[in-house]
C-alpha cells in the first residue's frame, strides 16, 4: 500500500515536472535586450543615426529591406523596376495591415517620403536620402512611380532609411510628439508599447504581421551605453543579450559556459587619410618642429609607404582579439562594388623604407596623428600602434587623440594632416562620393573629403558610373573608380572592425553587417 | 522646565530679528543670485562655442555641403555668437531655455523628465547618509580610542578614498552577478506620483535603487561620521554639558538633545551642499548603474554639443544650489538664535 501510494506521488511528480517543462516556453516568451547607444526621438523620420533606425525597424519597416549580409531585399515592396530612364515604379505588397488594423497602401508610402522633408528641429535630417526624388505618382492603390532629374540607380538603396508610417495616424504630429506614443503605428513585427529616453523601449508581438512572426511576445529593449554594466546586466541574467561585447571582455566571455558569443564583420570600415593636397600641411613638419614647405604626404609614394609600414595583423591579434579583417577596400567583401583586386597591403618596412627613400625622405619627417578616443572600437589603440609602426621607417608620429564632438568639428575645417576615420555604408558609391570625390558643393561630392583628395581619373569612372543602369556594369565602375583612389593613397584603409553580440546560452542570434541589434533576429532552440 | 536649562543660557544672548533684516538678506540674496546665473550662462556659451559646432557631428553622412549649410542655419548657428547669446537672452527672460540640437524637445522638458529619478536616488542616499552617518559619528564621539571608535575610522576611511566607479562595480559584481540577490541596472518599475514616474512605492522599484542608493552614499557616510565624531568630542568637553550632569540629567537626554543640537550646524551645512552634488554631479553611479537620471543626461549633451540642454542644466543646478545655500541659512538661524539672519554673507 505504501509503495503505491508512493507511486501515486512520483507520477504527481513527473506530470508536474512535465507541465512546467511545457509551460517553460511560454515563461520564456519574453525577451530583454540591452543595446549601447539610446535612439534620440521615436519618429522614425527625425534623425538618421543607427540607434534611432535601430529602435524603429521593429515598429516600422522601409520598402526596401537589407539582410543579414546587407544585400537588399523586398520589404513592403513586393518588387520594383525602372520603367523609364528616369521613373522608378514599386509595386506593394498587398493586405499588409497597420498596427491599428487598417492597410497600407500607396498613399501612406507617399506620405512616408513627403513627410522627412517636413520635419523640423532635426540635426541631421533624412531628406538626404529623399531629395533626388522629383515627382510621386500613385499609379493605383499598390503602385508608386517616383521620378527623379536624371537616370538615379541608387534609388532602392536610398530607400532603405525611409521607414513607412501610417498617413492617418501621423498626420499633424510633431516628431515630440511621437515621444509620448503617438502615431507610433507601423507594419513591422512589434507593437510599441511604451518609451522611456534613454532607459527603455517596451515592444510588444504584432499577431497579425505579414512576415515571420518573432518568438517573443513581449520585447524590452534596455539603453546601457557602459561597457561594463552591459556585460554584468548579461551575467547577472538582467537580461537576455547585448549588443558590442566590450573587447577586454571578450576572452572571458568566451570562456564562460552560460554565454554564448556572435559576431560577423561589420560595413565599417576604419582607415587613415592623409593630407594629399596642401603645402605646408598643418601638422607635417620636419623632426625639429619646423612646418614643411613641401609636405610630404602630396606623394603618392610617401602615402603608399606609410600603407606597406601599417601593421595589420598585429592590430587584429593584438588590439582588436581577431574580430577585425584586414583589408584595402572601403567596403566589405558582400558588398556591391567591392574590388576583389585590391588586395590587403602586405606589412613590409624594409619596402616601405626604400619607397621613402626613393620619394626624397630617407631621414623621415614629423607628423601628427589625429584621432576620435569614443567612436570606434579602439580608435586610441589602433592610432598608437600605427605611430610605432610608422617610427621604424624613420616617420615620427605623434598621436593626439580627442572626443569624436572635437575631433569631428576640428577634421570637418580640414584643420589635421593626419587622422583615423570610419566610414559604414551599404555600398561602393557613398564612399567614393563623400570621401574621394573632389570637393563639390553643388553636386554634393567629397563631403567628408578629410585627405582633400582629388584625382580627374577616379571621378570619370565615377560619375560615368552613377548615370549606369546596369548593375554589373556599374559594379565594374565603381570597383575601377576606388582601384585608382586606393592605390593613389588617397585614404588607407585597416580593417572592417567586427559586431559582436552575447546572449545566455539557449539563445541564438543570426548577427548581421550592417551592425543592427533586432530582437525577432533572436531565438531560443 | 528644567531639562531645558542650558538652552536659556544661550538664549541671553540673542537678539530678535526683524522682518526688514530678513528682508533685506532676501534682495540682496536674489541680486547676486541673479547676476551669478548670467554670469554662468555665458560662460557655458563661450565654452561651448570654443569647443565646435555640432551639426559637425550630428548631421548625417549622407548630407550635401549645402544640408549642412541649411541645418546650421535652422539652428541659427550661423549668427554671430553675441547675437546668439542675446536671443538665448530673450527666450529666457520669456522663460524658454531652448530646444535641445538633438532631441528636438525643450530642454527644460528633457531636465524635468529625469528629475524624478535622481531627487529619489539622491534622497534615499542622504537617508542612508543620515541614518548610518550620525549614529555611528555619535558612538564613536563618545567612545574617543576605544575599539569601536578605531573601528569605525578605519572603515570610514575606506568611504572616502575608494573611488565611487570602483566601489558600484564591485557591488554589481558580489551583489548582482556573483549572489543575484539585487538587479545590476536600471530603475525597475516605476509608479506614477502626482504625475512623475517614481519607484520607491514598490518593492521592483526599490530594489534596484539599493546597489546606486548606497554607493552614492558611501562618501557622505564618511564624511558625516567624522563631522558627528569631532562635534561630538568637542561638545562633550563644554560647560554646558558638565552643568546639564551636575544638574543630574539622563546622558540620553544630554547627547540626544544638548550635543546634539549643538553640533548640528556643519553636518547640516555639508548634507545639504552634498544632497546639490549628489543631484548636480551623480554622473559615475548614474552611468555605472544606467540609472536614467540628469547626471547621464548632463555628459550626454557635453559629449554632442547639445547647448541648451547644458546650458538649462547648469543654471537650473546653480539656482538649485542657491536655493539649498539659503536653506542653510535659514536653518542656522532656526538651530542657533545666536546667529542673525542679516549678518549672513551671500
Amino acid at each position: 500500500m505504501n509503495t503505491k501510494k508512493l507511486r501515486h506521488v512520483f507520477q504527481a511528480i513527473a506530470l508536474t515536472a512535465l507541465a512546467c517543462s511545457f509551460a517553460g516556453p511560454a515563461i520564456a516568451a519574453e525577451l530583454k535586450v540591452a543595446m549601447s547607444s539610446p535612439p534620440t526621438s521615436m519618429d522614425p523620420h527625425f534623425y538618421y543615426a543607427s540607434a534611432n533606425a535601430n529602435v524603429s525597424e521593429h515598429i516600422f519597416e522601409s520598402l526596401v529591406k537589407l539582410d543579414a549580409d546587407s544585400h537588399i531585399v523586398a520589404g513592403l515592396a513586393e518588387s520594383w523596376k525602372l520603367v523609364n530612364e528616369r521613373t522608378w515604379e514599386f509595386k506593394l505588397r498587398k493586405g499588409v495591415k497597420f498596427h491599428d488594423g487598417s492597410e497600407m497602401t500607396a498613399e501612406d508610402v507617399i506620405w512616408s517620403l513627403d513627410r522627412p522633408a517636413m520635419i523640423v528641429n532635426s540635426p541631421g535630417k533624412m531628406d538626404v536620402f529623399t531629395k533626388e526624388i522629383i515627382g510621386k505618382k500613385i499609379v493605383d492603390k499598390y503602385t508608386v512611380q517616383l521620378t527623379t532629374a536624371q537616370l538615379y540607380p541608387l534609388m532602392p538603396v536610398d530607400l532603405v532609411a525611409i521607414l513607412i508610417v501610417s498617413k492617418r495616424a501621423t498626420q499633424g504630429l510633431s516628431s515630440d510628439d511621437f515621444n509620448q506614443g503617438k502615431g507610433m503605428i507601423g507594419t513591422g513585427p512589434f507593437k510599441f508599447v511604451s518609451y522611456s529616453r534613454d532607459d527603455r523601449v517596451e515592444l510588444a508581438r504584432n499577431d497579425a504581421y505579414w512576415g515571420q512572426k518573432p518568438e517573443w511576445d513581449k520585447v524590452t529593449i534596455r539603453f546601457i551605453p557602459n561597457n561594463a554594466t552591459r556585460m554584468a546586466a548579461l551575467l547577472s541574467g538582467d537580461v537576455q543579450a547585448i549588443e558590442n561585447v566590450p573587447t577586454a571582455d571578450l576572452p572571458q566571455a568566451k570562456n564562460n559556459p552560460k554565454i554564448t558569443i556572435f559576431s560577423k564583420v561589420s560595413q565599417r570600415t576604419v582607415y587613415v587619410y592623409l593630407d594629399t593636397r596642401r603645402s605646408p600641411s598643418p601638422f607635417v613638419t620636419d623632426k625639429s618642429g619646423v612646418l614643411l614647405v613641401k609636405s610630404p604626404l602630396t606623394n603618392a609614394d610617401v602615402r603608399r609607404a606609410i600603407s606597406m609600414a601599417i601593421n595589420r595583423d598585429a592590430i587584429k591579434n593584438r588590439i582588436m582579439e581577431g574580430l577585425a579583417e584586414p583589408t584595402n577596400n572601403m567596403v566589405p567583401p558582400t558588398a556591391f562594388g567591392y574590388n576583389p583586386d585590391l588586395k590587403v597591403v602586405k606589412y613590409d618596412p624594409d619596402g616601405a623604407k626604400k619607397l621613402m627613400e626613393k620619394a626624397g625622405y630617407k631621414d623621415g619627417f614629423a607628423v601628427t596623428f589625429h584621432t576620435p578616443n569614443n567612436r570606434y572600437i579602439n580608435d586610441e589603440k589602433i592610432a598608437q600602434v600605427i605611430a610605432q609602426n610608422l617610427s621604424r621607417i624613420g616617420i615620427a608620429v605623434k598621436v593626439d587623440a580627442s572626443p569624436m564632438a572635437t575631433y569631428a568639428s576640428r577634421g570637418a575645417h580640414h584643420e589635421y594632416s593626419m587622422g583615423l576615420l570610419g566610414w559604414g555604408p551599404i555600398e561602393a558609391s557613398s564612399p567614393l562620393r563623400a570621401l574621394l570625390a573632389c570637393e563639390d558643393a553643388k553636386k554634393g561630392y567629397g563631403t567628408q573629403n578629410w585627405s582633400l583628395y582629388c584625382n580627374p581619373a577616379m571621378m570619370a569612372p565615377m560619375e560615368k558610373a552613377l548615370l549606369t543602369e546596369d548593375d554589373a556594369e556599374r559594379s565594374r565602375l565603381f570597383q575601377e573608380s576606388m582601384a585608382v583612389a586606393i592605390n593613389d593613397g588617397a585614404v588607407l584603409p585597416i580593417h572592417q572592425q567586427f559586431t559582436t553580440w552575447a546572449t545566455q546560452k539557449g539563445i541564438v542570434y543570426i548577427p548581421r553587417t550592417d551592425e543592427r541589434t533586432y530582437a525577432f533576429d533572436f531565438r531560443s532552440h | 522646565m528644567n531639562g531645558d536649562w542650558p538652552r536659556v543660557l544661550i538664549l541671553h544672548f540673542s537678539h530678535p530679528y526683524t522682518d526688514i533684516d530678513m528682508f533685506a538678506f532676501l534682495i540682496r540674496r536674489l541680486v547676486q543670485s541673479t547676476f551669478v546665473l548670467f554670469l554662468m550662462s555665458l560662460l557655458v556659451f563661450l565654452g561651448v562655442f570654443a569647443i565646435g559646432n555640432p551639426i559637425d557631428i550630428l548631421i548625417s553622412p549622407q548630407a550635401t555641403q549645402e544640408d549642412i549649410r541649411h541645418t546650421i542655419e535652422a539652428f541659427g548657428l550661423d549668427k554671430p555668437l553675441w547675437l546668439q547669446y542675446l536671443i538665448f537672452l530673450k527666450g529666457a527672460l520669456l522663460g524658454n531655455l531652448g530646444t535641445s540640437f538633438v532631441y528636438g524637445t525643450p530642454a527644460v522638458r528633457l531636465i524635468l523628465e529625469r528629475m524624478p529619478a535622481t531627487f529619489e536616488l539622491a534622497a534615499f542616499a542622504l537617508t542612508v547618509t543620515i541614518i548610518i552617518g550620525i549614529p555611528l559619528g555619535l558612538w564613536a564621539g563618545l567612545r574617543t580610542n576605544t575599539l569601536v571608535d578605531k573601528t569605525i575610522m578605519s572603515v570610514s576611511t575606506l568611504g572616502f578614498s575608494l573611488p565611487t566607479f570602483w566601489v558600484g562595480l564591485m557591488f554589481i559584481l558580489v551583489f548582482a552577478v556573483k549572489l543575484g540577490w539585487l538587479p545590476s541596472n536600471g530603475r525597475g518599475t516605476t509608479s506614477e506620483l502626482l504625475g512623475m514616474q517614481v519607484s520607491f512605492l514598490n518593492m521592483d522599484g526599490l530594489r534596484h535603487m539599493v546597489l546606486p542608493g548606497i554607493t552614492l552614499s558611501l562618501l557622505n557616510v564618511a564624511m558625516v561620521i567624522r563631522l558627528t565624531r569631532a562635534g561630538t568630542q568637542e561638545a562633550m568637553l563644554q560647560d554646558y554639558v558638565r552643568f546639564a550632569r551636575a544638574k543630574g540629567l539622563h546622558d540620553s537626554r544630554i547627547v540626544g538633545v544638548h550635543v546634539l543640537k549643538n553640533i548640528m550646524i556643519p553636518i547640516i551645512t555639508v548634507v545639504a551642499l552634498q544632497f546639490g552634488s549628489i543631484i548636480a554631479f551623480a554622473i559615475v553611479t548614474e552611468s555605472i548603474f544606467a540609472w536614467p537620471g540628469m547626471g547621464k543626461l548632463i555628459i550626454d549633451s557635453i559629449q554632442m554639443l547639445d547647448r541648451p540642454v547644458i546650458v538649462a542644466y547648469l543654471l537650473m543646478i546653480v539656482a538649485m544650489f542657491i536655493l539649498l545655500n539659503l536653506l542653510v541659512d535659514v536653518l542656522y538661524s532656526v538651530l542657533d538664535p545666536r546667529v542673525r539672519i542679516n549678518e549672513l554673507k551671500g
